[in-house]
Protein backbone atom coordinates (compact mmCIF):
# COMPACT_ATOMS: atom_id res chain seq x y z
CA UNK A 1 0.00 0.00 0.00
CA UNK A 2 1.31 3.41 -0.93
CA UNK A 3 0.77 6.32 1.43
CA UNK A 4 1.30 8.66 -1.49
CA UNK A 5 1.25 8.20 -5.23
CA UNK A 6 2.10 11.08 -7.50
CA UNK A 7 1.11 10.47 -11.09
CA UNK A 8 2.40 12.80 -13.83
CA UNK A 9 1.73 15.96 -11.82
CA UNK A 10 2.25 19.22 -13.65
CA UNK A 11 1.77 22.76 -12.48
CA UNK A 12 2.03 25.91 -14.52
CA UNK A 13 1.28 29.09 -12.60
CA UNK A 14 -0.70 31.94 -14.11
CA UNK A 15 2.60 33.83 -14.48
CA UNK A 16 3.71 31.10 -16.91
CA UNK A 17 6.22 29.56 -14.51
CA UNK A 18 6.30 25.79 -14.94
CA UNK A 19 6.82 24.55 -11.38
CA UNK A 20 6.32 20.81 -12.01
CA UNK A 21 6.91 18.93 -15.25
CA UNK A 22 4.80 15.79 -14.98
CA UNK A 23 6.48 14.30 -11.93
CA UNK A 24 5.67 10.79 -10.67
CA UNK A 25 6.76 9.06 -7.47
CA UNK A 26 5.49 6.84 -4.70
CA UNK A 27 5.95 6.78 -0.95
CA UNK A 28 5.30 3.49 0.81
CA UNK A 29 3.12 3.33 3.91
CA UNK A 30 5.24 3.64 7.05
CA UNK A 31 8.18 5.16 5.20
CA UNK A 32 10.31 8.05 6.40
CA UNK A 33 10.82 9.84 3.12
CA UNK A 34 13.03 12.81 2.28
CA UNK A 35 12.00 15.23 -0.46
CA UNK A 36 14.96 17.43 -1.22
CA UNK A 37 15.69 20.11 -3.72
CA UNK A 38 17.18 23.58 -4.01
CA UNK A 39 15.04 26.67 -3.47
CA UNK A 40 12.46 27.06 -6.23
CA UNK A 41 12.79 23.42 -7.30
CA UNK A 42 9.08 22.69 -6.94
CA UNK A 43 8.97 21.07 -3.48
CA UNK A 44 6.46 23.47 -1.98
CA UNK A 45 4.28 23.32 -5.10
CA UNK A 46 4.25 19.53 -4.88
CA UNK A 47 3.35 19.63 -1.18
CA UNK A 48 0.74 22.31 -1.91
CA UNK A 49 -0.93 20.05 -4.48
CA UNK A 50 -0.87 17.05 -2.12
CA UNK A 51 -2.53 19.20 0.58
CA UNK A 52 -4.98 20.79 -1.89
CA UNK A 53 -3.61 24.30 -1.36
CA UNK A 54 -2.44 24.38 -4.97
CA UNK A 55 -4.53 23.21 -7.90
CA UNK A 56 -2.62 20.91 -10.24
CA UNK A 57 -2.60 21.76 -13.96
CA UNK A 58 -2.69 18.05 -14.79
CA UNK A 59 -1.99 14.68 -13.22
CA UNK A 60 -3.14 13.22 -9.94
CA UNK A 61 -2.03 12.82 -6.35
CA UNK A 62 -3.43 9.90 -4.35
CA UNK A 63 -3.22 9.59 -0.58
CA UNK A 64 -3.71 5.98 0.56
CA UNK A 65 -5.34 5.35 -2.80
CA UNK A 66 -7.75 8.33 -2.53
CA UNK A 67 -7.48 10.97 -5.22
CA UNK A 68 -6.86 14.47 -3.87
CA UNK A 69 -8.36 15.91 -7.06
CA UNK A 70 -11.48 13.69 -7.13
CA UNK A 71 -12.23 13.12 -3.44
CA UNK A 72 -10.54 15.97 -1.62
CA UNK A 73 -12.37 15.66 1.71
CA UNK A 74 -11.62 11.96 2.15
CA UNK A 75 -7.98 12.37 1.14
CA UNK A 76 -7.38 15.36 3.41
CA UNK A 77 -8.52 13.44 6.48
CA UNK A 78 -5.34 11.35 6.25
CA UNK A 79 -2.85 14.22 5.96
CA UNK A 80 -1.17 16.37 8.58
CA UNK A 81 0.91 19.30 7.37
CA UNK A 82 3.64 21.27 9.08
CA UNK A 83 4.21 24.08 6.58
CA UNK A 84 7.38 26.02 5.98
CA UNK A 85 5.84 29.37 6.91
CA UNK A 86 4.14 30.06 10.21
CA UNK A 87 0.45 29.92 9.46
CA UNK A 88 -1.41 30.01 12.74
CA UNK A 89 -3.32 32.91 14.26
CA UNK A 90 -0.69 34.85 16.18
CA UNK A 91 -3.38 36.29 18.47
CA UNK A 92 -4.80 32.91 19.40
CA UNK A 93 -3.71 30.71 22.29
CA UNK A 94 -1.79 27.50 21.45
CA UNK A 95 -4.42 25.34 23.13
CA UNK A 96 -7.22 26.87 21.05
CA UNK A 97 -5.18 26.53 17.86
CA UNK A 98 -4.70 22.81 18.41
CA UNK A 99 -8.24 22.15 19.64
CA UNK A 100 -9.79 24.06 16.72
CA UNK A 101 -7.66 22.13 14.26
CA UNK A 102 -8.95 18.88 15.74
CA UNK A 103 -12.48 20.20 15.27
CA UNK A 104 -11.92 20.78 11.56
CA UNK A 105 -11.22 17.04 11.33
CA UNK A 106 -14.41 16.11 13.15
CA UNK A 107 -12.88 15.36 16.55
CA UNK A 108 -15.35 16.31 19.30
CA UNK A 109 -14.23 19.03 21.71
CA UNK A 110 -13.67 16.82 24.77
CA UNK A 111 -11.51 14.38 22.84
CA UNK A 112 -9.77 17.27 21.10
CA UNK A 113 -8.83 18.75 24.48
CA UNK A 114 -7.37 15.42 25.63
CA UNK A 115 -5.32 15.07 22.46
CA UNK A 116 -4.21 18.69 22.54
CA UNK A 117 -2.98 18.17 26.11
CA UNK A 118 -1.10 15.03 25.09
CA UNK A 119 0.68 16.59 22.12
CA UNK A 120 1.36 19.94 23.77
CA UNK A 121 2.92 18.09 26.70
CA UNK A 122 4.98 15.86 24.42
CA UNK A 123 6.28 18.94 22.64
CA UNK A 124 6.93 20.88 25.87
CA UNK A 125 4.29 23.51 25.15
CA UNK A 126 1.72 22.71 27.82
CA UNK A 127 2.95 25.47 30.14
CA UNK A 128 2.47 27.94 27.29
CA UNK A 129 -1.02 26.81 26.30
CA UNK A 130 -2.73 30.04 27.37
CA UNK A 131 -0.27 32.66 26.11
CA UNK A 132 -0.70 34.54 22.84
CA UNK A 133 1.05 32.37 20.28
CA UNK A 134 2.94 35.35 18.89
CA UNK A 135 4.88 35.50 22.17
CA UNK A 136 6.29 31.99 21.66
CA UNK A 137 9.92 31.56 20.63
CA UNK A 138 10.76 30.42 17.09
CA UNK A 139 11.31 26.83 18.22
CA UNK A 140 8.06 26.80 20.17
CA UNK A 141 6.15 28.06 17.14
CA UNK A 142 7.58 25.22 15.04
CA UNK A 143 6.60 22.71 17.72
CA UNK A 144 3.14 24.20 17.95
CA UNK A 145 2.68 23.53 14.23
CA UNK A 146 3.77 19.91 14.77
CA UNK A 147 1.26 19.52 17.62
CA UNK A 148 -1.43 21.05 15.42
CA UNK A 149 -0.59 18.71 12.53
CA UNK A 150 -0.65 15.66 14.81
CA UNK A 151 -3.84 16.34 16.76
CA UNK A 152 -6.04 14.43 14.30
CA UNK A 153 -3.42 11.64 14.19
CA UNK A 154 -2.90 11.59 10.42
CA UNK A 155 -1.57 8.54 8.61
CA UNK A 156 0.66 10.77 6.49
CA UNK A 157 2.60 13.62 8.09
CA UNK A 158 4.26 16.13 5.77
CA UNK A 159 6.95 18.30 7.32
CA UNK A 160 8.12 21.19 5.16
CA UNK A 161 11.31 22.55 6.72
CA UNK A 162 10.14 21.81 10.28
CA UNK A 163 13.44 22.68 11.95
CA UNK A 164 14.29 25.85 10.03
CA UNK A 165 15.79 28.38 12.43
CA UNK A 166 15.61 26.03 15.39
CA UNK A 167 18.61 25.51 17.68
CA UNK A 168 20.29 22.12 17.70
CA UNK A 169 18.94 21.01 21.08
CA UNK A 170 15.33 21.61 20.11
CA UNK A 171 16.01 20.21 16.65
CA UNK A 172 17.21 16.95 18.17
CA UNK A 173 14.17 16.72 20.46
CA UNK A 174 11.97 17.31 17.40
CA UNK A 175 13.79 14.56 15.50
CA UNK A 176 13.17 12.21 18.42
CA UNK A 177 9.48 13.06 18.46
CA UNK A 178 9.09 12.67 14.69
CA UNK A 179 11.03 9.40 14.72
CA UNK A 180 8.69 8.04 17.40
CA UNK A 181 5.68 9.09 15.33
CA UNK A 182 7.12 7.21 12.37
CA UNK A 183 7.89 4.14 14.48
CA UNK A 184 4.24 4.16 15.58
CA UNK A 185 3.17 3.76 11.95
CA UNK A 186 2.76 7.28 10.58
CA UNK A 187 4.30 7.80 7.16
CA UNK A 188 6.52 10.87 7.23
CA UNK A 189 7.61 13.04 4.31
CA UNK A 190 10.30 15.53 5.22
CA UNK A 191 11.72 18.42 3.28
CA UNK A 192 14.71 20.10 4.82
CA UNK A 193 17.78 22.10 4.02
CA UNK A 194 19.66 20.34 6.80
CA UNK A 195 20.77 17.37 4.75
CA UNK A 196 22.29 15.77 7.83
CA UNK A 197 18.73 15.64 9.13
CA UNK A 198 17.50 13.82 6.04
CA UNK A 199 20.43 11.40 6.09
CA UNK A 200 19.88 10.52 9.73
CA UNK A 201 16.11 10.21 9.65
CA UNK A 202 14.98 9.09 6.22
CA UNK A 203 15.01 5.68 4.58
CA UNK A 204 14.08 6.78 1.07
CA UNK A 205 14.69 9.97 -0.82
CA UNK A 206 13.60 11.93 -3.87
CA UNK A 207 15.51 14.91 -5.18
CA UNK A 208 13.58 17.43 -7.19
CA UNK A 209 15.13 20.14 -9.32
CA UNK A 210 13.52 22.56 -11.76
CA UNK A 211 10.23 20.70 -11.59
CA UNK A 212 11.68 17.25 -12.33
CA UNK A 213 12.52 14.39 -10.01
CA UNK A 214 16.19 13.72 -10.72
CA UNK A 215 16.67 10.99 -8.14
CA UNK A 216 14.26 8.68 -6.32
CA UNK A 217 15.82 5.82 -4.43
CA UNK A 218 16.71 4.37 -1.04
CA UNK A 219 18.95 6.57 1.08
CA UNK A 220 21.55 3.80 1.38
CA UNK A 221 21.58 3.25 -2.37
CA UNK A 222 22.10 6.95 -2.94
CA UNK A 223 24.89 7.23 -0.39
CA UNK A 224 26.56 4.19 -1.97
CA UNK A 225 27.02 6.30 -5.09
CA UNK A 226 29.39 8.57 -3.25
CA UNK A 227 32.88 7.77 -4.55
CA UNK A 228 34.98 9.64 -2.01
CA UNK A 229 34.72 10.33 1.67
CA UNK A 230 36.60 12.91 3.68
CA UNK A 231 37.55 12.43 7.31
CA UNK A 232 38.85 14.90 9.85
CA UNK A 233 41.53 13.56 12.17
CA UNK A 234 42.34 15.36 15.42
CA UNK A 235 46.01 14.85 16.21
CA UNK A 236 47.74 14.67 19.60
CA UNK A 237 50.68 16.85 18.52
CA UNK A 238 51.19 19.58 15.93
CA UNK A 239 52.28 18.35 12.53
CA UNK A 240 54.81 20.18 10.38
CA UNK A 241 54.93 18.03 7.25
CA UNK A 242 51.96 16.26 5.75
CA UNK A 243 52.72 12.60 5.01
CA UNK A 244 51.93 11.18 1.59
CA UNK A 245 49.82 8.06 1.24
CA UNK A 246 49.24 6.40 -2.12
CA UNK A 247 45.67 6.76 -3.42
CA UNK A 248 44.67 9.26 -0.71
CA UNK A 249 44.86 13.00 -0.34
CA UNK A 250 45.97 14.41 2.99
CA UNK A 251 45.99 18.07 3.93
CA UNK A 252 46.29 20.09 7.11
CA UNK A 253 43.36 22.19 8.24
CA UNK A 254 45.49 23.59 11.03
CA UNK A 255 48.58 22.25 12.72
CA UNK A 256 46.75 19.59 14.76
CA UNK A 257 43.87 18.80 12.36
CA UNK A 258 44.43 16.58 9.37
CA UNK A 259 41.96 16.16 6.52
CA UNK A 260 42.03 12.83 4.65
CA UNK A 261 40.12 12.21 1.43
CA UNK A 262 40.03 8.64 0.17
CA UNK A 263 37.97 6.43 -2.17
CA UNK A 264 35.13 4.60 -0.43
CA UNK A 265 36.62 1.22 -1.36
CA UNK A 266 39.95 2.01 0.33
CA UNK A 267 40.49 0.59 3.79
CA UNK A 268 41.14 3.04 6.58
CA UNK A 269 43.65 0.57 8.02
CA UNK A 270 46.19 1.59 5.39
CA UNK A 271 45.86 5.22 6.43
CA UNK A 272 46.27 4.45 10.11
CA UNK A 273 49.20 2.12 9.45
CA UNK A 274 50.98 4.87 7.60
CA UNK A 275 50.26 7.44 10.27
CA UNK A 276 51.56 4.99 12.86
CA UNK A 277 54.81 4.57 10.93
CA UNK A 278 55.18 8.37 10.87
CA UNK A 279 54.51 8.39 14.62
CA UNK A 280 51.41 10.53 14.19
CA UNK A 281 48.87 9.84 16.93
CA UNK A 282 45.18 10.34 16.20
CA UNK A 283 42.90 11.33 19.09
CA UNK A 284 39.59 11.28 17.26
CA UNK A 285 38.06 11.09 13.79
CA UNK A 286 34.82 12.27 12.14
CA UNK A 287 33.25 12.72 8.71
CA UNK A 288 34.11 16.11 7.28
CA UNK A 289 30.88 17.13 5.66
CA UNK A 290 27.52 15.56 5.45
CA UNK A 291 27.81 12.87 2.80
CA UNK A 292 24.36 13.52 1.43
CA UNK A 293 25.22 17.16 1.00
CA UNK A 294 28.05 16.27 -1.37
CA UNK A 295 25.81 13.98 -3.39
CA UNK A 296 23.02 16.51 -3.46
CA UNK A 297 25.27 19.26 -4.75
CA UNK A 298 26.70 16.89 -7.35
CA UNK A 299 23.27 15.87 -8.61
CA UNK A 300 21.89 19.39 -8.76
CA UNK A 301 25.07 20.66 -10.44
CA UNK A 302 24.80 17.85 -13.02
CA UNK A 303 21.23 18.96 -13.71
CA UNK A 304 22.43 22.51 -14.27
CA UNK A 305 25.19 21.40 -16.68
CA UNK A 306 23.71 18.76 -18.96
CA UNK B 1 -24.59 9.81 11.02
CA UNK B 2 -21.95 9.02 8.37
CA UNK B 3 -18.30 9.74 9.09
CA UNK B 4 -18.19 12.73 6.72
CA UNK B 5 -21.48 14.09 8.12
CA UNK B 6 -20.00 13.87 11.61
CA UNK B 7 -16.82 15.64 10.47
CA UNK B 8 -18.96 18.34 8.85
CA UNK B 9 -21.09 18.87 11.96
CA UNK B 10 -18.16 19.08 14.37
CA UNK B 11 -16.24 21.24 11.88
CA UNK B 12 -19.18 23.62 11.56
CA UNK B 13 -19.50 23.89 15.34
CA UNK B 14 -15.76 24.56 15.60
CA UNK B 15 -15.85 27.43 13.12
CA UNK B 16 -18.89 28.93 14.84
CA UNK B 17 -17.33 28.65 18.31
CA UNK B 18 -14.13 30.21 17.00
CA UNK B 19 -16.03 33.08 15.36
CA UNK B 20 -18.28 33.81 18.33
CA UNK B 21 -15.33 33.64 20.72
CA UNK B 22 -13.54 36.16 18.52
CA UNK B 23 -16.57 38.50 18.51
CA UNK B 24 -16.81 38.36 22.30
CA UNK B 25 -13.06 38.64 22.85
CA UNK B 26 -12.83 41.87 20.87
CA UNK B 27 -16.17 43.24 22.10
CA UNK B 28 -14.65 46.73 22.21
CA UNK B 29 -14.38 46.60 18.41
CA UNK B 30 -17.44 44.53 17.60
CA UNK B 31 -20.31 45.56 19.89
CA UNK B 32 -19.47 48.85 21.58
CA UNK B 33 -18.83 51.11 18.52
CA UNK B 34 -22.28 50.52 16.94
CA UNK B 35 -23.93 51.10 20.31
CA UNK B 36 -22.13 54.44 20.69
CA UNK B 37 -22.69 55.65 17.12
CA UNK B 38 -26.37 54.65 17.19
CA UNK B 39 -26.80 56.44 20.54
CA UNK B 40 -25.46 59.56 18.85
CA UNK B 41 -27.93 59.11 15.96
CA UNK B 42 -30.77 58.79 18.45
CA UNK B 43 -29.65 61.88 20.36
CA UNK B 44 -28.99 64.08 17.32
CA UNK B 45 -31.49 62.94 14.69
CA UNK B 46 -34.08 61.54 17.05
CA UNK B 47 -34.16 63.84 20.03
CA UNK B 48 -32.75 67.16 18.84
CA UNK B 49 -33.68 67.40 15.15
CA UNK B 50 -36.50 64.82 15.26
CA UNK B 51 -38.66 67.00 17.54
CA UNK B 52 -38.72 69.70 14.85
CA UNK B 53 -39.52 67.17 12.10
CA UNK B 54 -42.59 65.85 13.85
CA UNK B 55 -44.19 62.66 12.55
CA UNK B 56 -43.21 60.37 9.70
CA UNK B 57 -45.32 57.44 8.54
CA UNK B 58 -47.70 58.16 11.37
CA UNK B 59 -45.01 57.80 14.07
CA UNK B 60 -42.80 60.27 15.95
CA UNK B 61 -39.60 60.69 13.92
CA UNK B 62 -37.36 59.07 16.54
CA UNK B 63 -39.57 55.98 16.54
CA UNK B 64 -39.65 55.95 12.74
CA UNK B 65 -35.84 55.77 12.43
CA UNK B 66 -35.39 52.98 15.01
CA UNK B 67 -35.90 50.10 12.50
CA UNK B 68 -33.60 51.75 9.97
CA UNK B 69 -30.84 52.30 12.51
CA UNK B 70 -31.14 48.74 13.81
CA UNK B 71 -31.01 47.44 10.25
CA UNK B 72 -28.06 49.68 9.40
CA UNK B 73 -26.07 48.29 12.31
CA UNK B 74 -27.01 44.71 11.39
CA UNK B 75 -25.89 45.26 7.79
CA UNK B 76 -22.58 46.86 8.75
CA UNK B 77 -21.81 44.35 11.50
CA UNK B 78 -22.59 41.16 9.60
CA UNK B 79 -20.67 42.41 6.57
CA UNK B 80 -17.77 43.71 8.63
CA UNK B 81 -17.47 40.56 10.72
CA UNK B 82 -16.93 38.18 7.87
CA UNK B 83 -14.74 40.55 5.90
CA UNK B 84 -12.36 41.14 8.80
CA UNK B 85 -12.39 37.58 10.09
CA UNK B 86 -12.06 35.75 6.78
CA UNK B 87 -9.67 38.22 5.19
CA UNK B 88 -7.63 38.32 8.41
CA UNK B 89 -7.36 34.52 8.28
CA UNK B 90 -6.36 34.74 4.63
CA UNK B 91 -3.83 37.49 5.26
CA UNK B 92 -2.33 35.65 8.24
CA UNK B 93 -2.42 32.42 6.22
CA UNK B 94 -4.26 30.57 8.99
CA UNK B 95 -7.16 30.03 6.61
CA UNK B 96 -4.93 27.18 5.43
CA UNK B 97 -5.84 25.36 8.65
CA UNK B 98 -9.34 24.99 7.25
CA UNK B 99 -8.41 24.68 3.58
CA UNK B 100 -6.29 21.57 4.20
CA UNK B 101 -8.96 19.98 6.39
CA UNK B 102 -11.63 17.58 5.10
CA UNK B 103 -14.32 20.27 5.46
CA UNK B 104 -16.23 20.92 2.22
CA UNK B 105 -16.76 24.47 0.96
CA UNK B 106 -20.40 24.56 2.07
CA UNK B 107 -19.47 23.90 5.71
CA UNK B 108 -16.73 26.55 5.66
CA UNK B 109 -19.24 28.99 4.20
CA UNK B 110 -21.99 28.10 6.69
CA UNK B 111 -19.59 28.42 9.63
CA UNK B 112 -18.43 31.90 8.69
CA UNK B 113 -21.95 33.03 7.70
CA UNK B 114 -23.23 31.92 11.11
CA UNK B 115 -20.49 34.03 12.71
CA UNK B 116 -21.55 37.05 10.67
CA UNK B 117 -25.22 36.51 11.50
CA UNK B 118 -24.48 36.11 15.21
CA UNK B 119 -22.59 39.42 15.27
CA UNK B 120 -25.27 41.15 13.22
CA UNK B 121 -28.03 39.97 15.54
CA UNK B 122 -25.98 40.68 18.65
CA UNK B 123 -25.34 44.27 17.54
CA UNK B 124 -28.96 44.64 16.36
CA UNK B 125 -30.14 43.60 19.83
CA UNK B 126 -27.76 46.03 21.54
CA UNK B 127 -28.94 48.89 19.31
CA UNK B 128 -32.57 47.98 20.03
CA UNK B 129 -31.83 48.09 23.76
CA UNK B 130 -30.13 51.50 23.27
CA UNK B 131 -33.24 52.69 21.41
CA UNK B 132 -35.36 51.80 24.44
CA UNK B 133 -33.61 54.59 26.35
CA UNK B 134 -34.89 57.13 23.82
CA UNK B 135 -38.30 55.90 22.65
CA UNK B 136 -40.83 53.09 22.71
CA UNK B 137 -39.93 50.09 20.59
CA UNK B 138 -42.82 48.07 19.32
CA UNK B 139 -43.10 44.96 17.18
CA UNK B 140 -46.00 44.91 14.71
CA UNK B 141 -45.23 41.43 13.33
CA UNK B 142 -42.65 39.21 15.02
CA UNK B 143 -42.27 36.78 12.12
CA UNK B 144 -41.58 39.48 9.56
CA UNK B 145 -39.22 41.31 11.92
CA UNK B 146 -37.18 38.21 12.72
CA UNK B 147 -37.16 36.72 9.23
CA UNK B 148 -36.16 40.02 7.55
CA UNK B 149 -33.34 40.75 9.99
CA UNK B 150 -32.11 37.16 9.70
CA UNK B 151 -32.19 37.11 5.90
CA UNK B 152 -30.51 40.51 5.74
CA UNK B 153 -27.73 39.40 8.09
CA UNK B 154 -27.23 36.28 5.95
CA UNK B 155 -27.19 38.33 2.77
CA UNK B 156 -24.59 40.79 3.99
CA UNK B 157 -22.48 38.05 5.52
CA UNK B 158 -22.41 36.42 2.07
CA UNK B 159 -21.55 39.75 0.46
CA UNK B 160 -18.74 40.19 3.00
CA UNK B 161 -17.45 36.74 2.13
CA UNK B 162 -17.25 37.61 -1.58
CA UNK B 163 -15.34 40.79 -0.68
CA UNK B 164 -12.97 38.87 1.63
CA UNK B 165 -12.28 36.18 -0.99
CA UNK B 166 -11.29 38.72 -3.63
CA UNK B 167 -9.45 41.11 -1.30
CA UNK B 168 -5.68 41.04 -1.59
CA UNK B 169 -4.86 43.86 0.82
CA UNK B 170 -6.53 45.72 3.67
CA UNK B 171 -7.53 48.59 1.35
CA UNK B 172 -9.68 46.15 -0.60
CA UNK B 173 -11.87 45.39 2.41
CA UNK B 174 -12.47 49.09 3.08
CA UNK B 175 -13.50 50.09 -0.44
CA UNK B 176 -16.88 48.33 -0.59
CA UNK B 177 -18.13 49.44 2.86
CA UNK B 178 -16.97 53.01 2.29
CA UNK B 179 -17.99 53.63 -1.30
CA UNK B 180 -20.93 51.27 -1.78
CA UNK B 181 -22.43 49.98 1.44
CA UNK B 182 -22.54 53.19 3.46
CA UNK B 183 -24.07 55.37 0.67
CA UNK B 184 -26.63 52.70 -0.19
CA UNK B 185 -27.56 52.33 3.48
CA UNK B 186 -27.93 56.06 4.09
CA UNK B 187 -29.96 56.40 0.90
CA UNK B 188 -31.96 53.26 1.69
CA UNK B 189 -34.70 54.95 3.66
CA UNK B 190 -33.07 54.69 7.08
CA UNK B 191 -33.80 58.31 7.95
CA UNK B 192 -36.69 59.14 5.66
CA UNK B 193 -39.63 57.83 3.68
CA UNK B 194 -39.02 57.83 -0.08
CA UNK B 195 -42.51 59.25 -0.46
CA UNK B 196 -40.84 62.57 0.39
CA UNK B 197 -38.63 62.35 -2.70
CA UNK B 198 -39.41 63.68 -6.18
CA UNK B 199 -40.65 61.04 -8.60
CA UNK B 200 -37.28 60.62 -10.35
CA UNK B 201 -35.33 60.03 -7.14
CA UNK B 202 -38.08 57.75 -5.85
CA UNK B 203 -37.54 55.57 -8.94
CA UNK B 204 -33.76 55.68 -8.45
CA UNK B 205 -34.20 54.71 -4.80
CA UNK B 206 -36.32 51.73 -5.85
CA UNK B 207 -33.16 50.24 -7.41
CA UNK B 208 -31.42 50.24 -4.04
CA UNK B 209 -31.80 46.75 -2.51
CA UNK B 210 -31.19 48.08 1.00
CA UNK B 211 -34.38 50.13 0.71
CA UNK B 212 -36.37 46.88 0.61
CA UNK B 213 -34.65 45.44 3.67
CA UNK B 214 -35.03 48.58 5.74
CA UNK B 215 -38.68 48.97 4.79
CA UNK B 216 -39.55 45.31 5.27
CA UNK B 217 -37.98 45.49 8.73
CA UNK B 218 -39.81 48.74 9.44
CA UNK B 219 -43.03 47.04 8.40
CA UNK B 220 -42.29 44.23 10.86
CA UNK B 221 -41.73 46.72 13.69
CA UNK B 222 -44.14 49.54 12.91
CA UNK B 223 -46.48 48.20 10.23
CA UNK B 224 -45.52 50.92 7.71
CA UNK B 225 -43.46 50.54 4.56
CA UNK B 226 -42.60 52.37 1.34
CA UNK B 227 -42.36 49.10 -0.59
CA UNK B 228 -44.45 46.01 -1.18
CA UNK B 229 -43.48 43.49 1.50
CA UNK B 230 -43.69 40.52 -0.90
CA UNK B 231 -41.39 42.28 -3.36
CA UNK B 232 -38.99 42.92 -0.49
CA UNK B 233 -38.88 39.23 0.45
CA UNK B 234 -38.35 38.18 -3.19
CA UNK B 235 -35.48 40.63 -3.62
CA UNK B 236 -33.78 39.63 -0.37
CA UNK B 237 -34.12 35.89 -1.08
CA UNK B 238 -32.84 36.31 -4.66
CA UNK B 239 -29.81 38.17 -3.37
CA UNK B 240 -29.18 35.50 -0.73
CA UNK B 241 -29.38 32.73 -3.35
CA UNK B 242 -27.21 34.57 -5.87
CA UNK B 243 -24.53 35.55 -3.34
CA UNK B 244 -24.61 32.09 -1.79
CA UNK B 245 -24.06 30.54 -5.22
CA UNK B 246 -21.19 32.91 -5.96
CA UNK B 247 -19.54 32.17 -2.61
CA UNK B 248 -19.80 28.41 -3.10
CA UNK B 249 -18.39 28.68 -6.62
CA UNK B 250 -15.46 30.79 -5.43
CA UNK B 251 -14.70 28.55 -2.48
CA UNK B 252 -15.04 25.38 -4.52
CA UNK B 253 -12.73 26.65 -7.24
CA UNK B 254 -10.38 28.06 -4.63
CA UNK B 255 -10.37 31.47 -6.32
CA UNK B 256 -8.36 33.87 -4.18
CA UNK B 257 -7.56 31.06 -1.76
CA UNK B 258 -5.85 28.16 -3.49
CA UNK B 259 -3.06 28.83 -5.99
Amino acid sequence: MYALEIDKLSKTYASGVQALNGVSMQVKEGDFFALLGPNGAGKSTLIGIICSLVNASSGEARVFGISVQKNRSAAMGHIGLVPQELNFNQFEQPLNIVVNQAGYYGIPRRKALQRAERYLKQLDLWDKRHVFSRTLSGGMKRRLMIARAMVHEPRLLILDEPTAGVDIEIRRSMWKFIREINENGTTVILTTHYLEEAEQLCRNIAIIDKGDIIENTAMKALLAKLDYETFILDLREPLAVVPEVEGMHLALQDEITLEATLPRQKSLNKLFAHLDVCNIQVLSMRNKANRLEELFLGLVKKGNNP
Amino acid sequence: MSVQANVNWVGYQTIVIKEVTRILRIWGQTVVPPAISMSLYFVIFGNLIGKRIGEMGGYPYIQYIVPGLVMMSVIQSSYGNIVSSFFGAKFGKHIEEILISPLPSIIILLGYITGGVVRGLMVGTVVTVVALFFTDVQIYNYWITISVVLLTAIMFSLAGMVNAIFAQKFDDIAIVPTFILTPLTYLGGVFYSISLLPDFWRKVSAMNPILYMVNAFRYGMLGVSDVNIVHAYIIIILFVLALGGICLFLLHRGIGLRT
